[in-house]
Protein backbone atom coordinates (compact mmCIF):
# COMPACT_ATOMS: atom_id res chain seq x y z
CA UNK A 1 0.00 0.00 0.00
CA UNK A 2 2.85 2.34 0.58
CA UNK A 3 6.01 1.60 0.37
CA UNK A 4 9.31 4.49 1.26
CA UNK A 5 12.61 3.49 -1.06
CA UNK A 6 15.95 5.25 0.00
CA UNK A 7 14.39 8.36 1.53
CA UNK A 8 17.32 11.18 2.45
CA UNK A 9 17.01 14.33 3.83
CA UNK A 10 19.64 16.87 5.37
CA UNK A 11 19.35 20.07 7.60
CA UNK A 12 22.47 22.06 6.24
CA UNK A 13 25.10 19.51 5.72
CA UNK A 14 24.24 17.06 7.97
CA UNK A 15 21.89 13.75 7.02
CA UNK A 16 19.23 13.18 9.45
CA UNK A 17 17.73 10.69 7.68
CA UNK A 18 20.36 8.56 5.74
CA UNK A 19 18.81 5.93 3.12
CA UNK A 20 15.48 4.73 5.04
CA UNK A 21 13.61 2.07 3.04
CA UNK A 22 10.01 0.49 4.28
CA UNK A 23 7.32 -0.81 3.51
CA UNK A 24 3.58 -0.64 4.89
CA UNK A 25 0.84 -3.30 4.07
CA UNK A 26 -2.67 -2.64 4.46
CA UNK A 27 -3.66 -3.40 7.97
CA UNK A 28 -0.05 -2.75 9.56
CA UNK A 29 0.56 -0.83 12.78
CA UNK A 30 4.04 0.15 12.25
CA UNK A 31 5.94 1.74 16.09
CA UNK A 32 8.90 3.32 15.45
CA UNK A 33 10.79 3.57 18.20
CA UNK A 34 14.63 4.89 18.65
CA UNK A 35 16.42 7.47 20.84
CA UNK A 36 15.42 11.07 20.80
CA UNK A 37 17.40 13.17 17.84
CA UNK A 38 17.84 9.93 15.44
CA UNK A 39 15.45 11.49 13.18
CA UNK A 40 11.77 9.87 13.96
CA UNK A 41 9.94 12.77 13.74
CA UNK A 42 11.83 13.94 10.24
CA UNK A 43 10.56 10.78 8.77
CA UNK A 44 7.08 10.62 9.24
CA UNK A 45 7.27 15.25 8.27
CA UNK A 46 8.62 13.67 5.20
CA UNK A 47 5.86 11.07 4.70
CA UNK A 48 3.96 14.07 4.48
CA UNK A 49 5.76 16.92 3.00
CA UNK A 50 5.59 18.82 6.40
CA UNK A 51 9.28 18.72 5.65
CA UNK A 52 11.07 18.69 1.97
CA UNK A 53 13.05 15.81 1.18
CA UNK A 54 16.42 15.38 -0.76
CA UNK A 55 15.99 12.55 -1.80
CA UNK A 56 13.19 8.94 -2.13
CA UNK A 57 10.51 7.36 -3.79
CA UNK A 58 7.40 7.13 -2.15
CA UNK A 59 4.79 4.52 -3.63
CA UNK A 60 1.62 5.07 -2.38
CA UNK A 61 -1.47 2.37 -3.70
CA UNK A 62 0.98 1.87 -7.07
CA UNK A 63 1.51 5.88 -7.69
CA UNK A 64 5.09 6.12 -7.79
CA UNK A 65 6.20 10.30 -6.22
CA UNK A 66 9.87 11.60 -6.54
CA UNK A 67 9.59 12.80 -2.84
CA UNK A 68 13.07 15.26 -3.51
CA UNK A 69 10.48 16.85 -6.73
CA UNK A 70 6.95 16.74 -5.90
CA UNK A 71 4.39 19.40 -6.74
CA UNK A 72 1.12 20.74 -4.92
CA UNK A 73 -1.04 18.56 -6.75
CA UNK A 74 0.73 15.60 -5.56
CA UNK A 75 1.16 16.52 -2.20
CA UNK A 76 -2.85 16.87 -1.41
CA UNK A 77 -3.59 13.67 -3.52
CA UNK A 78 -1.17 12.09 -0.43
CA UNK A 79 -2.11 14.32 1.74
CA UNK A 80 -6.05 13.09 1.37
CA UNK A 81 -4.91 9.61 2.30
CA UNK A 82 -2.92 10.53 5.43
CA UNK A 83 -3.92 12.03 8.63
CA UNK A 84 -1.39 13.70 10.88
CA UNK A 85 -1.43 13.40 14.60
CA UNK A 86 1.57 16.00 16.29
CA UNK A 87 3.35 15.67 19.64
CA UNK A 88 1.63 18.92 20.47
CA UNK A 89 -1.65 17.99 19.51
CA UNK A 90 -2.02 21.58 17.29
CA UNK A 91 -5.63 21.90 17.81
CA UNK A 92 -6.88 25.12 16.01
CA UNK A 93 -7.03 27.53 19.64
CA UNK A 94 -9.83 29.86 17.84
CA UNK A 95 -12.06 26.51 17.50
CA UNK A 96 -14.21 24.21 19.21
CA UNK A 97 -13.91 20.91 19.31
CA UNK A 98 -16.28 19.99 16.81
CA UNK A 99 -15.22 22.96 14.74
CA UNK A 100 -11.40 21.08 15.25
CA UNK A 101 -12.99 17.94 13.91
CA UNK A 102 -15.13 19.40 10.78
CA UNK A 103 -12.48 21.53 9.53
CA UNK A 104 -10.86 19.63 7.26
CA UNK A 105 -14.57 18.42 5.51
CA UNK A 106 -16.19 21.87 5.44
CA UNK A 107 -12.21 23.38 4.04
CA UNK A 108 -10.75 21.27 2.73
CA UNK A 109 -13.02 18.38 1.12
CA UNK A 110 -16.09 20.79 0.66
CA UNK A 111 -18.77 18.84 2.61
CA UNK A 112 -21.85 20.54 3.50
CA UNK A 113 -21.96 21.56 6.82
CA UNK A 114 -24.61 19.44 8.30
CA UNK A 115 -22.96 16.24 7.08
CA UNK A 116 -19.76 17.57 8.20
CA UNK A 117 -21.32 18.17 11.69
CA UNK A 118 -22.73 14.23 11.83
CA UNK A 119 -19.43 12.83 10.75
CA UNK A 120 -17.85 15.25 13.29
CA UNK A 121 -19.92 14.22 16.20
CA UNK A 122 -19.55 10.45 15.44
CA UNK A 123 -15.96 10.96 15.53
CA UNK A 124 -15.88 12.83 19.23
CA UNK A 125 -18.46 9.92 19.92
CA UNK A 126 -15.63 7.73 18.94
CA UNK A 127 -12.69 9.38 21.40
CA UNK A 128 -15.29 9.91 23.73
CA UNK A 129 -15.68 13.67 24.10
CA UNK A 130 -18.77 14.32 22.16
CA UNK A 131 -19.99 15.95 25.37
CA UNK A 132 -17.03 18.39 24.95
CA UNK A 133 -17.58 19.46 21.40
CA UNK A 134 -18.53 22.74 22.29
CA UNK A 135 -15.28 23.42 24.24
CA UNK A 136 -12.15 24.97 23.22
CA UNK A 137 -8.85 23.66 23.29
CA UNK A 138 -7.93 25.91 26.74
CA UNK A 139 -10.17 24.58 28.51
CA UNK A 140 -9.63 20.99 27.65
CA UNK A 141 -6.58 18.91 29.14
CA UNK A 142 -3.89 17.75 27.59
CA UNK A 143 -5.25 14.09 26.99
CA UNK A 144 -8.65 15.22 25.73
CA UNK A 145 -7.05 17.55 23.60
CA UNK A 146 -5.03 14.69 22.22
CA UNK A 147 -7.90 12.75 21.53
CA UNK A 148 -9.65 15.33 19.63
CA UNK A 149 -6.53 15.96 17.41
CA UNK A 150 -7.28 12.17 16.92
CA UNK A 151 -10.94 12.50 16.12
CA UNK A 152 -10.44 15.54 13.49
CA UNK A 153 -7.33 13.25 11.69
CA UNK A 154 -9.95 10.69 11.72
CA UNK A 155 -13.25 12.70 9.95
CA UNK A 156 -11.03 12.95 6.74
CA UNK A 157 -11.13 8.65 6.81
CA UNK A 158 -7.94 8.71 5.97
CA UNK A 159 -5.94 5.06 4.13
CA UNK A 160 -3.04 5.63 6.79
CA UNK A 161 -2.20 7.74 10.19
CA UNK A 162 0.93 9.06 11.64
CA UNK A 163 1.37 9.44 15.31
CA UNK A 164 4.23 11.27 16.66
CA UNK A 165 4.92 10.65 20.11
CA UNK A 166 0.53 11.58 20.89
CA UNK A 167 1.96 11.08 24.44
CA UNK A 168 5.12 13.10 24.68
CA UNK A 169 3.52 16.09 26.06
CA UNK A 170 1.01 14.60 28.37
CA UNK A 171 0.94 14.59 32.47
CA UNK A 172 1.56 10.45 33.32
CA UNK A 173 -2.55 9.91 34.20
CA UNK A 174 -3.30 11.48 30.96
CA UNK A 175 -1.54 9.18 28.70
CA UNK A 176 -3.88 6.13 29.17
CA UNK A 177 -6.81 7.32 27.81
CA UNK A 178 -5.12 8.10 24.47
CA UNK A 179 -3.51 5.13 24.18
CA UNK A 180 -6.64 3.91 24.97
CA UNK A 181 -8.46 5.33 21.54
CA UNK A 182 -5.43 4.38 19.59
CA UNK A 183 -5.98 0.57 20.76
CA UNK A 184 -9.50 1.13 19.28
CA UNK A 185 -8.39 2.14 16.09
CA UNK A 186 -5.89 -1.22 16.07
CA UNK A 187 -9.06 -2.99 16.20
CA UNK A 188 -10.35 -1.75 13.52
CA UNK A 189 -7.71 -2.70 11.45
CA UNK A 190 -6.48 0.99 10.69
CA UNK A 191 -2.89 1.36 8.88
CA UNK A 192 -0.70 3.58 11.31
CA UNK A 193 2.96 4.00 11.90
CA UNK A 194 3.11 5.00 15.56
CA UNK A 195 6.70 6.85 17.05
CA UNK A 196 6.44 5.63 20.57
CA UNK A 197 8.48 5.79 23.71
CA UNK A 198 5.48 3.79 25.31
CA UNK A 199 7.10 0.32 25.05
CA UNK A 200 4.87 -1.79 26.43
CA UNK A 201 1.91 -0.73 23.84
CA UNK A 202 4.47 -0.33 21.02
CA UNK A 203 4.80 -4.53 22.03
CA UNK A 204 1.01 -5.06 22.44
CA UNK A 205 -0.04 -2.87 19.44
CA UNK A 206 1.94 -3.08 16.58
CA UNK A 207 2.50 -5.68 13.93
CA UNK A 208 6.04 -4.25 13.09
CA UNK A 209 8.53 -2.78 15.04
CA UNK A 210 11.49 -0.54 13.22
CA UNK A 211 14.31 0.71 15.37
CA UNK A 212 16.18 3.46 14.05
CA UNK A 213 19.47 5.21 15.10
CA UNK A 214 20.81 7.90 14.01
CA UNK A 215 19.23 8.33 10.65
CA UNK A 216 18.90 3.98 9.82
CA UNK A 217 17.13 1.76 10.38
CA UNK A 218 19.15 -0.47 12.71
CA UNK A 219 16.29 -3.39 12.81
CA UNK A 220 12.70 -4.16 11.75
CA UNK A 221 10.71 -7.21 12.92
CA UNK A 222 7.84 -8.30 14.64
CA UNK A 223 7.62 -7.28 18.48
CA UNK A 224 8.46 -10.38 19.56
CA UNK A 225 11.47 -10.38 17.32
CA UNK A 226 12.68 -7.06 18.23
CA UNK A 227 11.75 -7.00 21.93
CA UNK A 228 12.53 -10.51 23.47
CA UNK A 229 14.77 -11.32 20.55
CA UNK A 230 17.01 -8.29 19.28
CA UNK A 231 19.46 -9.55 16.52
CA UNK A 232 21.76 -5.81 16.91
CA UNK A 233 23.42 -4.97 19.76
CA UNK A 234 22.19 -1.42 19.59
CA UNK A 235 18.89 -2.61 19.60
CA UNK A 236 19.34 -4.90 22.91
CA UNK A 237 21.08 -1.62 24.27
CA UNK A 238 18.45 0.85 23.37
CA UNK A 239 15.79 -1.62 25.24
CA UNK A 240 17.91 -2.50 28.08
CA UNK A 241 17.93 1.65 29.33
CA UNK A 242 14.46 1.28 28.81
CA UNK A 243 13.70 -1.52 30.94
CA UNK A 244 16.07 -0.13 33.99
CA UNK B 1 -6.70 81.65 31.48
CA UNK B 2 -10.50 81.81 33.43
CA UNK B 3 -12.61 78.15 33.12
CA UNK B 4 -15.55 80.99 32.87
CA UNK B 5 -14.01 82.21 29.62
CA UNK B 6 -13.60 78.33 28.20
CA UNK B 7 -17.28 77.79 29.04
CA UNK B 8 -18.14 80.83 27.28
CA UNK B 9 -16.29 80.12 24.36
CA UNK B 10 -17.21 76.49 24.38
CA UNK B 11 -21.18 77.60 24.77
CA UNK B 12 -20.75 80.29 21.78
CA UNK B 13 -19.21 78.05 19.15
CA UNK B 14 -20.01 74.25 20.05
CA UNK B 15 -21.63 74.35 16.41
CA UNK B 16 -17.67 74.89 14.98
CA UNK B 17 -16.29 72.37 17.71
CA UNK B 18 -19.19 70.04 16.52
CA UNK B 19 -18.15 70.11 13.04
CA UNK B 20 -14.51 69.66 13.75
CA UNK B 21 -15.72 66.82 16.24
CA UNK B 22 -17.62 64.81 13.57
CA UNK B 23 -14.87 65.39 10.53
CA UNK B 24 -12.08 64.39 13.08
CA UNK B 25 -14.33 61.05 13.91
CA UNK B 26 -15.22 60.67 10.57
CA UNK B 27 -11.82 60.86 9.50
CA UNK B 28 -10.11 59.03 11.77
CA UNK B 29 -12.60 56.12 11.61
CA UNK B 30 -12.66 55.39 8.33
CA UNK B 31 -8.92 55.80 8.29
CA UNK B 32 -8.46 53.30 10.45
CA UNK B 33 -10.92 50.83 8.78
CA UNK B 34 -9.61 51.59 4.82
CA UNK B 35 -5.94 51.19 7.37
CA UNK B 36 -6.67 47.78 8.26
CA UNK B 37 -7.95 46.21 5.30
CA UNK B 38 -4.94 47.67 4.02
CA UNK B 39 -2.90 46.20 6.98
CA UNK B 40 -4.24 42.93 6.02
CA UNK B 41 -3.61 42.67 2.55
CA UNK B 42 -0.22 44.02 3.10
CA UNK B 43 0.66 42.25 6.10
CA UNK B 44 -1.21 38.82 5.17
CA UNK B 45 0.98 38.81 1.64
CA UNK B 46 4.08 39.52 3.66
CA UNK B 47 3.90 36.62 6.22
CA UNK B 48 3.11 34.15 4.00
CA UNK B 49 6.50 32.01 3.47
CA UNK B 50 6.71 30.59 -0.14
CA UNK B 51 7.95 26.57 0.64
CA UNK B 52 9.94 25.13 -1.49
CA UNK B 53 8.15 23.81 -4.03
CA UNK B 54 6.16 26.81 -4.97
CA UNK B 55 6.98 27.86 -8.73
CA UNK B 56 10.15 30.06 -9.84
CA UNK B 57 7.74 32.35 -10.61
CA UNK B 58 5.48 32.96 -7.19
CA UNK B 59 8.91 33.09 -5.41
CA UNK B 60 9.87 35.83 -8.33
CA UNK B 61 6.79 37.62 -7.51
CA UNK B 62 7.27 37.03 -3.41
CA UNK B 63 10.40 38.79 -3.75
CA UNK B 64 9.61 41.90 -5.74
CA UNK B 65 6.52 42.38 -3.55
CA UNK B 66 8.37 42.21 -0.30
CA UNK B 67 10.46 45.30 -1.58
CA UNK B 68 7.86 47.30 -2.79
CA UNK B 69 6.06 46.76 0.68
CA UNK B 70 8.92 47.17 2.45
CA UNK B 71 9.35 50.52 0.46
CA UNK B 72 5.94 51.64 1.35
CA UNK B 73 6.21 50.77 5.19
CA UNK B 74 9.56 52.42 5.41
CA UNK B 75 8.58 55.77 3.84
CA UNK B 76 4.94 56.25 5.29
CA UNK B 77 6.19 55.24 9.30
CA UNK B 78 9.42 57.20 8.49
CA UNK B 79 8.19 60.93 7.62
CA UNK B 80 5.77 62.70 8.83
CA UNK B 81 1.86 62.51 8.46
CA UNK B 82 1.32 66.56 7.98
CA UNK B 83 4.35 66.32 4.83
CA UNK B 84 2.56 63.05 3.60
CA UNK B 85 -0.36 65.21 3.76
CA UNK B 86 0.73 68.32 2.14
CA UNK B 87 2.90 66.62 -0.40
CA UNK B 88 -0.07 64.49 -1.77
CA UNK B 89 -2.60 66.42 -1.39
CA UNK B 90 -0.57 69.16 -3.75
CA UNK B 91 1.11 66.65 -5.95
CA UNK B 92 -2.66 64.99 -6.90
CA UNK B 93 -4.26 68.42 -6.95
CA UNK B 94 -1.88 70.02 -9.66
CA UNK B 95 -0.97 66.98 -11.35
CA UNK B 96 -3.99 65.10 -12.17
CA UNK B 97 -7.27 66.14 -10.55
CA UNK B 98 -8.42 68.78 -8.36
CA UNK B 99 -9.95 66.48 -5.31
CA UNK B 100 -11.85 66.98 -2.63
CA UNK B 101 -9.98 68.05 1.06
CA UNK B 102 -11.49 65.19 2.42
CA UNK B 103 -11.35 62.29 0.31
CA UNK B 104 -7.50 63.62 0.66
CA UNK B 105 -7.20 63.57 3.82
CA UNK B 106 -8.87 59.97 4.19
CA UNK B 107 -7.13 58.84 1.65
CA UNK B 108 -3.25 59.88 3.52
CA UNK B 109 -4.53 58.76 7.02
CA UNK B 110 -5.22 55.32 5.47
CA UNK B 111 -1.97 54.62 3.55
CA UNK B 112 -0.50 55.95 6.81
CA UNK B 113 -2.29 53.68 9.04
CA UNK B 114 -2.12 51.17 6.25
CA UNK B 115 1.68 51.27 7.06
CA UNK B 116 1.65 50.57 10.52
CA UNK B 117 -1.19 48.10 10.19
CA UNK B 118 0.48 45.96 7.87
CA UNK B 119 3.38 45.35 10.58
CA UNK B 120 0.74 44.83 13.29
CA UNK B 121 -0.51 42.34 11.58
CA UNK B 122 2.17 40.39 10.25
CA UNK B 123 3.62 39.90 13.34
CA UNK B 124 0.12 39.05 14.82
CA UNK B 125 0.29 36.27 12.53
CA UNK B 126 3.48 35.40 12.91
CA UNK B 127 3.19 35.33 16.91
CA UNK B 128 0.39 32.43 15.83
CA UNK B 129 2.06 28.51 16.77
CA UNK B 130 3.28 27.29 13.59
CA UNK B 131 2.09 24.22 14.40
CA UNK B 132 -1.60 24.89 14.46
CA UNK B 133 -0.55 26.08 10.48
CA UNK B 134 0.74 22.62 9.97
CA UNK B 135 -1.89 20.61 11.26
CA UNK B 136 -4.15 22.46 8.69
CA UNK B 137 -2.02 21.52 5.81
CA UNK B 138 -1.99 17.96 6.91
CA UNK B 139 -5.38 18.47 6.21
CA UNK B 140 -5.17 19.27 2.96
CA UNK B 141 -6.50 22.73 3.52
CA UNK B 142 -4.80 25.06 1.10
CA UNK B 143 -2.47 27.67 2.57
CA UNK B 144 -5.14 30.54 1.75
CA UNK B 145 -7.66 28.45 3.67
CA UNK B 146 -5.92 28.10 6.21
CA UNK B 147 -4.63 31.46 6.62
CA UNK B 148 -8.08 33.08 6.50
CA UNK B 149 -9.94 30.22 8.78
CA UNK B 150 -6.92 29.85 11.78
CA UNK B 151 -4.25 32.18 11.49
CA UNK B 152 -6.25 35.33 10.76
CA UNK B 153 -8.75 35.28 13.65
CA UNK B 154 -6.50 34.58 16.08
CA UNK B 155 -3.82 37.31 14.40
CA UNK B 156 -6.77 39.84 14.42
CA UNK B 157 -7.06 39.17 18.25
CA UNK B 158 -3.98 39.12 19.50
CA UNK B 159 -3.18 42.28 17.41
CA UNK B 160 -6.80 43.69 18.95
CA UNK B 161 -4.99 46.04 21.45
CA UNK B 162 -2.55 47.54 18.88
CA UNK B 163 -5.37 47.87 16.12
CA UNK B 164 -7.41 49.45 18.69
CA UNK B 165 -4.67 51.83 19.04
CA UNK B 166 -4.35 52.96 16.07
CA UNK B 167 -7.64 54.16 16.16
CA UNK B 168 -6.76 56.39 19.38
CA UNK B 169 -3.41 57.57 17.48
CA UNK B 170 -5.44 58.68 14.89
CA UNK B 171 -8.05 60.40 16.82
CA UNK B 172 -5.20 62.85 18.13
CA UNK B 173 -2.97 62.72 15.13
CA UNK B 174 -5.37 63.51 12.36
CA UNK B 175 -4.78 67.29 13.81
CA UNK B 176 -1.89 67.50 11.34
CA UNK B 177 -4.63 67.12 8.72
CA UNK B 178 -5.43 70.84 9.24
CA UNK B 179 -2.69 71.56 7.03
CA UNK B 180 -5.11 70.95 4.18
CA UNK B 181 -7.77 72.64 5.30
CA UNK B 182 -10.16 70.40 6.45
CA UNK B 183 -13.11 70.64 8.91
CA UNK B 184 -11.51 68.56 11.56
CA UNK B 185 -11.48 69.44 15.12
CA UNK B 186 -7.81 71.21 15.21
CA UNK B 187 -8.52 73.77 11.82
CA UNK B 188 -12.18 74.06 13.59
CA UNK B 189 -10.42 75.43 16.75
CA UNK B 190 -7.49 77.58 15.19
CA UNK B 191 -10.83 79.70 13.42
CA UNK B 192 -12.13 79.94 16.41
CA UNK B 193 -9.44 81.35 18.39
CA UNK B 194 -8.69 83.49 15.51
CA UNK B 195 -12.01 85.55 15.68
CA UNK B 196 -11.78 85.04 19.43
CA UNK B 197 -8.25 86.08 20.52
CA UNK B 198 -8.76 84.02 23.36
CA UNK B 199 -5.98 81.16 23.00
CA UNK B 200 -5.65 79.46 25.45
CA UNK B 201 -8.97 79.00 26.42
CA UNK B 202 -10.33 77.67 23.17
CA UNK B 203 -7.10 75.34 22.71
CA UNK B 204 -8.16 74.08 26.51
CA UNK B 205 -11.61 73.43 25.33
CA UNK B 206 -10.02 71.58 22.30
CA UNK B 207 -7.66 69.64 24.53
CA UNK B 208 -10.60 68.67 26.77
CA UNK B 209 -12.74 67.41 23.51
CA UNK B 210 -10.07 65.37 22.40
CA UNK B 211 -9.36 63.70 25.37
CA UNK B 212 -13.23 62.98 26.03
CA UNK B 213 -13.36 61.48 22.67
CA UNK B 214 -9.81 59.31 23.25
CA UNK B 215 -11.20 57.86 26.24
CA UNK B 216 -14.78 56.78 25.16
CA UNK B 217 -12.95 55.16 22.08
CA UNK B 218 -10.44 53.52 24.26
CA UNK B 219 -13.65 52.73 26.33
CA UNK B 220 -15.00 51.08 24.04
CA UNK B 221 -11.88 48.98 22.60
CA UNK B 222 -12.13 47.64 25.88
CA UNK B 223 -15.30 46.22 25.82
CA UNK B 224 -14.63 44.68 22.44
CA UNK B 225 -11.34 43.30 23.65
CA UNK B 226 -13.51 41.81 26.14
CA UNK B 227 -15.58 40.15 24.07
CA UNK B 228 -13.13 39.11 21.70
CA UNK B 229 -11.39 36.42 24.83
CA UNK B 230 -14.78 35.45 26.00
CA UNK B 231 -15.21 33.23 23.19
CA UNK B 232 -12.20 31.00 24.29
CA UNK B 233 -12.95 31.10 28.13
CA UNK B 234 -16.86 31.41 28.28
CA UNK B 235 -17.87 27.90 29.06
CA UNK B 236 -17.19 26.39 32.70
CA UNK B 237 -13.94 24.75 33.33
CA UNK B 238 -14.16 20.90 32.91
CA UNK B 239 -13.56 18.64 35.42
CA UNK B 240 -11.16 16.37 33.42
CA UNK B 241 -12.77 12.67 34.97
CA UNK B 242 -15.65 12.90 33.41
CA UNK B 243 -15.00 12.20 30.08
CA UNK B 244 -12.60 9.71 30.70
CA UNK B 245 -15.02 7.86 32.40
CA UNK B 246 -17.84 8.37 29.41
CA UNK B 247 -14.85 6.69 27.56
CA UNK B 248 -14.56 3.52 29.44
CA UNK B 249 -18.56 3.16 29.24
CA UNK B 250 -18.11 3.40 25.73
CA UNK B 251 -15.79 0.38 25.87
CA UNK B 252 -17.92 -2.03 28.41
CA UNK B 253 -20.66 -1.87 25.84
N1 LIG C 1 14.48 22.43 11.63
C1 LIG C 1 15.65 21.78 11.88
N2 LIG C 1 16.82 22.37 11.55
C2 LIG C 1 17.98 21.73 11.77
N3 LIG C 1 18.09 20.52 12.34
C3 LIG C 1 16.97 19.88 12.70
C4 LIG C 1 15.68 20.49 12.49
N4 LIG C 1 14.73 19.63 12.94
C5 LIG C 1 15.39 18.56 13.41
N5 LIG C 1 16.72 18.71 13.27
C6 LIG C 1 17.76 17.72 13.65
O1 LIG C 1 17.46 16.50 13.00
C7 LIG C 1 17.71 15.42 13.85
C8 LIG C 1 16.48 14.52 13.94
O2 LIG C 1 15.46 15.20 14.62
P1 LIG C 1 14.04 14.56 14.89
O3 LIG C 1 13.53 14.01 13.61
O4 LIG C 1 13.21 15.57 15.56
O5 LIG C 1 14.40 13.38 15.89
P2 LIG C 1 13.44 12.51 16.81
O6 LIG C 1 12.04 12.81 16.45
O7 LIG C 1 13.84 11.11 16.53
O8 LIG C 1 13.76 12.88 18.21
C9 LIG C 1 18.14 15.98 15.19
O9 LIG C 1 19.54 15.89 15.28
C10 LIG C 1 17.71 17.40 15.13
O10 LIG C 1 18.57 18.21 15.85
MG1 LIG D 1 10.48 13.59 17.66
Amino acid sequence: MLEIKNLKKKYDNDYVLKDISFKVEKGDIISIIGPSGCGKTTLLRCLNFLNDSDQGQLIFDEETYDMANINKKEINEIRKKTGFVFQNYNLFLNKTALQNVTEGLIIARKMAKEEAIKIGEEMLNKVGLLDRKDYYPSQLSGGQQQRIAIARALALNPEIIYFDEPTSALDPELIGEVLEVIRQLALEKRTMIIVSHEMHFVKNISTKVIFMEDGLIVEEGGPEDIFDNPKEKRTKEFLESYRR
Amino acid sequence: MSLNKCLEIFLKYWPSFLLGIKTTLFVSLIGTIIGLLIGLLVGGLRAINVDDNSSKLKKFLKKIFNLISTLYIEIFRGTPMMVQAVFIYYLVYTNIIPWDKVVAAIFVISINTGAYMSEIVRSGIQAVDVGQKEASRALGVSNIDTMLHVILPQAIKNAFPAIGNEFIVNIKDSSVLMIISITELMFQSNSIAGTTYRFSETYFVTACIYLLMTSIASFILHKIEKSLSHTTTSLPQSDTNFSSISLAKEENS
